[in-house]
């Protein structure tokens, strides 16, 4: 018999209703999934690839509909199917784990009586050997205390765990079919490591077929047999993963690859004995009676970017919220030009608050969505410099040209108007307007596509070279380090762990941590991720690692 | 649990301190009366025996913070002093021995204006959850609008309206209730609960809307969450996703709801009683503010609050109960 | 009772059979829709059906010449006469709307509902007679007109005790019932709208400052409107009232300003409660942090960043605070102890008039006065709410 495939999608068109009206969200597109096959479906936000991956299973979202095509998964029409045909499929045959597990689990019930109601209610399996087998699948996910794990409730268990929790639940009826949603978009990339290891290696055990969804190239390039690219809800191509990272033939396909390697040239190194422009000395500094920095010292200078980097808890928004004075270090200090700042924003002079300017990293919240674009760059360029009518006219129109933004287009307009993109440009015009010399990039690109956010960076960096201006650049993402900044502080726990020039904190030997930072970092070799697991084994990598320092 | 016991015990503690703060403000509100108010309940042609007989019994020659605590007292071992209009009565007539206290006067109209409260609240809370659910189920069908203009329109009328509507088409029109609610002691239960029909109807009405809309807020919440989501795509049948998945979280919200809502009975009971001559406590009320019977007015007032706290307190501890995150620490 | 739950199950058989006979059928399209109903859904579909149809025959009992029949369901029809004509009234405004007026006006109108667009008419004529009550009325508000007699009929059917120059009748005192209606709508209306004013202002101001300031003024503030708002607003308004009560003849300031005052700092807690979560929603937002590291002051901040964006929920809560104090209004008046007479109210014509209802069964068109003047008070905070149901809901939607 000819292999059928297991997931057959043909023209499918899906629509989103917002405003009475329809519009489209997936244009024609054909999926064909064999049995067993991994998928890997990327494409930026609002490119639909969600959505089509729920069309798979026959279920739309609320205000979502298939307004054509057809979904047939081996060999039944699942648009036509009546509800019950469907949910005798769903969950027995075809799984879904979602992007966020904290609220895809039911916070009433334990985990393992969540996990059970599957294989129960579709008469799988009865709940004893249903539990026994959880347990297998909790070994197997390599979740630590997997006889007692099951026992607890969603909001007792860790970010990680519990989304290798929700896969074993996907697999409890030894499904055909998982769809993955961005299973580790939300985690810490120490963590995602751990998931991934585990769910790639279920699914290969079980022969699993599966679609993963993902914005992340790197991610998808360990975890797929085929690549999927959608771009606004068309297909771009649809390549073996070996071929699709080594010869993409679209435009869209290649910029997306070319992103990953934009790299500034190198500076000379500072001169010994010259001033900082910001220097951070000994600074402890708490929430309430929490204390969350501890001795942090480190000193950046002129023209320089300075990336500090850790994951979520780290201390690095704390940092930078110590030098805008906004919280007022418990002990230590900070100073800008030599010059001791005073520790609370409101004792600051004009000119001390003028010096050091902020770059948000949501660019939807940091534009107050009433002003106009004018308004809004004119305020700091009115209050700092005193410039008034049409000087203070032509300077607006300076720094829109500055950050590429045609000034008449864009003048009078509001920021709901604008792309995320352009809205950040405006938030880098307004810090410009204020003459600064240091300005903080709290995570400025991490909310963006990976295309808009290299523009984003190589106008920060032009900016930089013009200017001379001096960048604290707070990110999690490696990558983005790689290509802008010059020096590297690294922070765990509220304490810097270590620190350097770039080319130095890339080159062994590191500090353990920022070793493991480094090396979870998901690279575009296909078998990076095998490579990593054999050279450090199972157990040495993410948290696990984390937690035997 | 221990966790959960300490937020308890915290809410009851600011319940408890509130209840105080609130017999404070009353208090001071009531002593806020220009001049002698016994002078003034008495009107001008009082002899000055009386004025002064009234004066010495209600104590207002005291100082204020004495008064305050001697009332508290009162209060708290269930002496809530005596009317005017009893005293008023009493001092003109010469004797002493017909003055009744205010906590006989309110004791029975209590006992009435609680059956009242809890017929409303037999009929209004099934009805208006279950009514809730099934616009959230089948929210944005003709179903859910018609119903969505209804609720509004029912939480947008005054009391009064609905009531004189009721009386209308069920008194009236159709006579199958009576449209005047005298109730008295030693009554037999149909009878009371044929005669307090009219105004629990009324009240239902105003409550149900109230109810329902807030339940079905609640539900559409609960149902657009991820896990119901997760729940479905486990093939799961519509039935086992409302009463295993949604129902359990759904329960804070909706005791919630019954008790803000009750809470909500306490202003609407005034008018209704009114309405329909309903010897109970909203009625005695507005009598006593009318006449100006200031410790009655008092009276009537804590009582009101004290009922409205203990709800809200309720609907507060009930949702901690029934948070899960709460009942089980990490 | 019996026949009630006989009914109730003669539905529930019909609705079977609507099933059961809609899956027979072949109809290519409904078919998917058939299978996959369930049997409320059914049952609903039948009850809605039974309801009209039961209005209709209502309707046409109304309209008998029999006039026991008629008397009876006279009621009923005239609700279903005003329904549709609203309704009309309300689609056409709607139609209106859309073709005549600038563009932005024209796409609100598109996307209304129609009960928004009930809702907007409505405000307008109450609006319209508000202000124009002194020209629209026929005569005074306090106006016994000489000669007249007390308690006419409304209907200005001779025959039925009534009077031609009365359409609506006269009170207990011979005042015509139509003028007081109208100018009720200047009285209550503007001092509702007044109370709301003065509560926005007082409550939205304290608000704001706490949001933006917070320390030990957010604290302070917030635990004494905790306090006023731990007494249920009605009862602390009538306790205020007895005490304003004595004040008023003493101090010779109307009561009436008394009970502004005193509702409007009641209700200012709520306002104050719903300015500070908005506020503080607004305060932490990236924008604000912004403009207070540039330097900005407190005017600043208040005036040009937090307010433009909080007037979309403010809008819908000052509607929603419009018909909660506009309620307690008509509520203390109908209690006796709101606006004063002689001064034209709905609330206390309603209590005046309460009494004739029990005429309906005889007189119908006795009945009508105190329905009229509750219903006056209905339909605008109906309308009202509409509107405002309408306003959260786009702006829920705009959220998404």
């Amino acid at each position: 018999m000819s292999e059928e495939p297991l997931v057959k999608m043909r023209d499918v068109w899906l629509e989103g209703r917002s405003d009475e009206t329809w519009n489209p969200i997936i244009n024609g597109v054909d999926l064909t999934l064999q049995k067993g096959e991994v998928l890997g479906l990327i494409g930026e936000s609002g490119a639909g690839k969600s959505t089509l991956g729920l069309a798979a299973m026959g279920y739309t979202r609320d205000g979502v509909r298939i307004s054509k095509g057809t979904v047939e998964f081996d060999g039944i029409d699942l648009l036509t199917a009546s509800a019950a045909v469907k949910r005798e499929l769903l969950g027995k045959r075809i799984a879904y784990v979602a992007q966020s597990a904290a609220a895809s689990f039911n916070p009433a019930h334990k985990l393992m009586d969540q996990h059970v109601e599957g294989p129960v209610q579709h008469g799988v399996m009865g709940r004893g050997e249903s539990e026994e087998d959880g347990m297998e699948l909790y070994r197997k996910l390599r979740l630590p205390n997997p006889e007692q794990i099951g026992f607890r409730y969603p909001h007792q268990v860790s970010g990680g765990q519990l989304q290798r929790c929700m896969t074993a639940m996907a697999m409890s009826c030894r499904p055909d079919l998982i769809i993955f949603d961005e299973p580790t978009t939300a985690l810490d990339v120490t963590t995602q490591i751990e998931v991934l290891a585990s769910i790639r290696d279920i699914v290969e055990q079980f022969n699993t077929a599966a679609i993963y969804i993902t914005h992340d190239l790197a991610v998808v390039a360990q975890m797929a047999d085929t690549i999927k690219v959608l771009l606004k809800g068309d297909e771009v191509e649809t390549a073996d993963t070996r071929t699709m990272l080594s010869a993409p033939t679209q435009e869209y396909t290649k910029s997306l690859w070319a992103v990953r390697s934009f790299e500034r040239p190198l500076k000379p190194a500072v001169h010994t004995g010259s001033v900082p422009v910001v220097s951070v000395q000994n600074v402890d500094a708490a929430y309430g009676t929490v204390p969350v920095l501890h001795d942090v010292s480190f000193d950046m200078h002129e023209g320089r970017t300075v990336a500090v980097v850790g994951e979520s808890g780290s201390g690095k928004s704390t940092t930078a919220r110590c030098i805008t004075g906004l919280l007022p270090p418990s002990a230590g200090q900070i100073m800008v030009d030599g010059e001791v700042m005073p520790p609370d924003y409101r004792k600051r002079s004009k000119d001390q608050l003028r010096q050091v300017q902020m770059i948000y990293q949501m660019a939807d919240t940091a534009l107050n969505p009433r002003m106009s674009i004018g308004q809004i760059i004119a305020r700091p360029v009115e209050f700092y410099l005193g410039l008034k009518g049409a000087e203070k006219r032509k300077k607006v129109d300076a720094l829109l040209e500055q950050i590429e933004l045609e000034p008449s287009q864009y003048y009078h307009r509001l920021p709901s108007e604008l792309s995320g993109g352009q809205k950040q440009r405006i938030g880098i015009a307004r810090a410009l307007a204020a003459e600064p010399k240091f300005i903080i990039c709290d995570e400025v690109t991490s909310a963006l596509d990976q295309l808009v956010a290299e523009g984003i960076l190589r106008l920060l960096a032009r900016l930089q070279d013009e200017l001379s201006l001096t960048y604290m650049f707070i990110t999690h993402d490696l990558a983005t380090v790689r290509a802008i900044a010059d020096e590297v502080v690294v922070m765990k726990d509220g304490r810097v762990v270590e620190q350097g020039p770039k080319v130095e904190m890339f080159k062994p030997p590191h500090h353990a941590y920022t070793d493991l930072l480094l090396s979870s970092v998901p690279e575009m070799d296909p078998d990076w991720l095998t490579n990593l697991l054999t050279e450090r084994g199972v157990d040495n990598i993410g948290d696990a690692a984390v937690d035997k320092m | 649990m221990g966790n959960v016991l300490t937020i308890i015990l915290q809410r009851l503690a600011l319940g408890l301190l509130t209840l105080l703060i609130v017999s404070i403000v009353i208090f001071i509100a009531v002593n806020l009366l220009p001049g002698d108010f016994a002078q003034s309940i008495l009107g001008q042609g009082a002899t000055p025996e009386a004025v002064a007989s009234i004066r010495e019994d209600l104590g207002l020659d005291q100082p204020m913070v004495t008064r305050y605590f001697q009332w508290l007292g009162g209060v708290l071992t269930g002496d809530l002093g005596t009317s005017f209009a009893q005293a008023n009565f009493a001092s003109f007539s010469g004797t002493t021995s017909g003055a009744t206290t205010i906590a006989e006067q309110i004791a029975p109209r209590f006992g009435n204006t609680m059956f009242l409260a809890m017929i409303t609240a037999a009929i209004a809370v099934p009805f208006s959850i279950i009514l809730g659910i099934l616009a959230a189920l089948y929210r944005n069908t003709i179903f859910d609008r018609a119903t969505n203009i209804f609720t509004l329109s029912s939480i947008s009328s005054p009391e009064f309206f609905l009531a004189y509507i009721l009386i209308l088409f069920l008194a009236v029109l159709n006579p199958i209730f009576p449209s005047l609610s005298n109730i008295f002691d030693g009554m037999p239960f149909s009878e009371r609960l044929e005669k307090s029909m009219l105004p629990a109807l009324t009240l239902t009405l105003v409550v149900t809307a109230h109810m329902m809309r807030m339940t079905r807020a609640a539900i559409i919440n609960l149902l657009a969450s991820p896990y119901i989501e997760m729940a479905r795509l486990k093939g799961l049948s519509p039935m086992r996703v409302i009463v295993k998945h949604a129902l359990p979280n759904a329960l804070a919200p909706i005791i919630n709801v019954i008790a803000l809502n009750l809470a909500y009975l306490i202003t609407g009971v005034v008018v209704v009683e009114v309405v329909f001559v309903y010897p109970g406590i909203g009625q005695l009320f507005v009598d006593s503010v009318k006449i100006r019977d200031i410790p009655v007015v008092q009276a009537c007032c804590l009582i009101f609050a004290t009922a409205f706290i203990l709800l809200n307190l309720t609907a507060d501890i009930m949702s901690i109960l029934s948070n899960p995150r709460l009942r089980h620490p990490k | 009772m019996i026949w009630f739950v006989a009914v109730l199950l003669g539905i529930a058989v019909l609705a079977w059979l609507f099933r059961w006979k809609g899956q027979q059928i072949d109809w290519s399209e409904y078919n998917a829709k058939f299978r996959d109903m369930p049997f409320s859904v059914a049952y609903g579909y039948i009850l809605g059906l039974s309801i009209l149809l039961w209005l209709y025959w209502a309707y046409i009992q109304g309209r008998s010449l029999h006039p026991e029949t008629a008397n009876k369901f006279f009621f009923l029809r005239i609700a279903i006469e005003g329904f549709i004509i609203f309704a009309i009234a309300a689609w056409v405004f709607r139609l209106f709307g859309r073709s005549v007026g600038t563009a932005g006006t024209k796409k609100l109108f598109r996307s209304m509902p129609l009960t928004a667009s009930f809702g907007i008419l409505t405000i307008l004529i109450y609006a319209f007679l508000a202000i124009f009550a002194a020209f629209i009325a026929p005569y005074g508000q306090e106006q016994i007109v000489p000669g007249v007699a007390a308690n006419i009929i409304p209907g200005g059917d001779p025959a039925l005790g009534g009077n031609p120059d009365f359409p609506l009748g006269t009170d207990q005192i011979g005042r015509d019932i139509l003028s007081r209606l109208i100018y009720g709508a200047q009285n209550t209306v503007g001092i509702a709208f007044a109370t709301t004013v003065l509560a926005f202002l007082l409550g939205g101001t304290l608000g704001f400052l706490a949001a933006t300031l917070g320390g030990w003024l957010d604290q302070l503030l917030s635990r004494a409107v905790d306090v006023l708002m731990a007494i249920p607003s009605l009862i602390f308004a009538l306790l205020l009232m007895t005490i304003a009560s004595v004040w008023a003849p003493q101090l010779g300031i109307p009561l009436t300003f008394f009970m502004v005052v005193i509702i409007a700092v009641i209700d200012s807690t709520r306002v104050y409660r719903l300015a500070r979560a908005v506020g503080q929603n607004i305060v932490v937002m990236d924008y604000i942090e912004a403009a207070k590291l540039r330097g900005e002051g407190l005017g600043y901040l208040v005036f040009k960043e937090i307010l433009p964006n909080a007037t979309a929920p403010l809008l819908a809560e000052f509607g929603l605070r419009f018909c909660f104090v506009f309620l307690t209004i008509a509520a203390l008046s109908f209690l006796g102890v709101g606006i004063q007479p002689p001064l034209a109210d709905w609330g206390t014509m309603v209590r005046d008039l309460g009494g004739f209802v029990n005429f309906a069964q005889f007189a119908p068109m006795a009945a009508t006065a105190p329905l009229l003047a509750a219903g006056a008070i209905a339909l605008l905070t109906v309308a009202v709410n509409f509107v405002v149901d309408w306003m959260l809901q786009k702006s829920s939607g705009l959220k998404e």
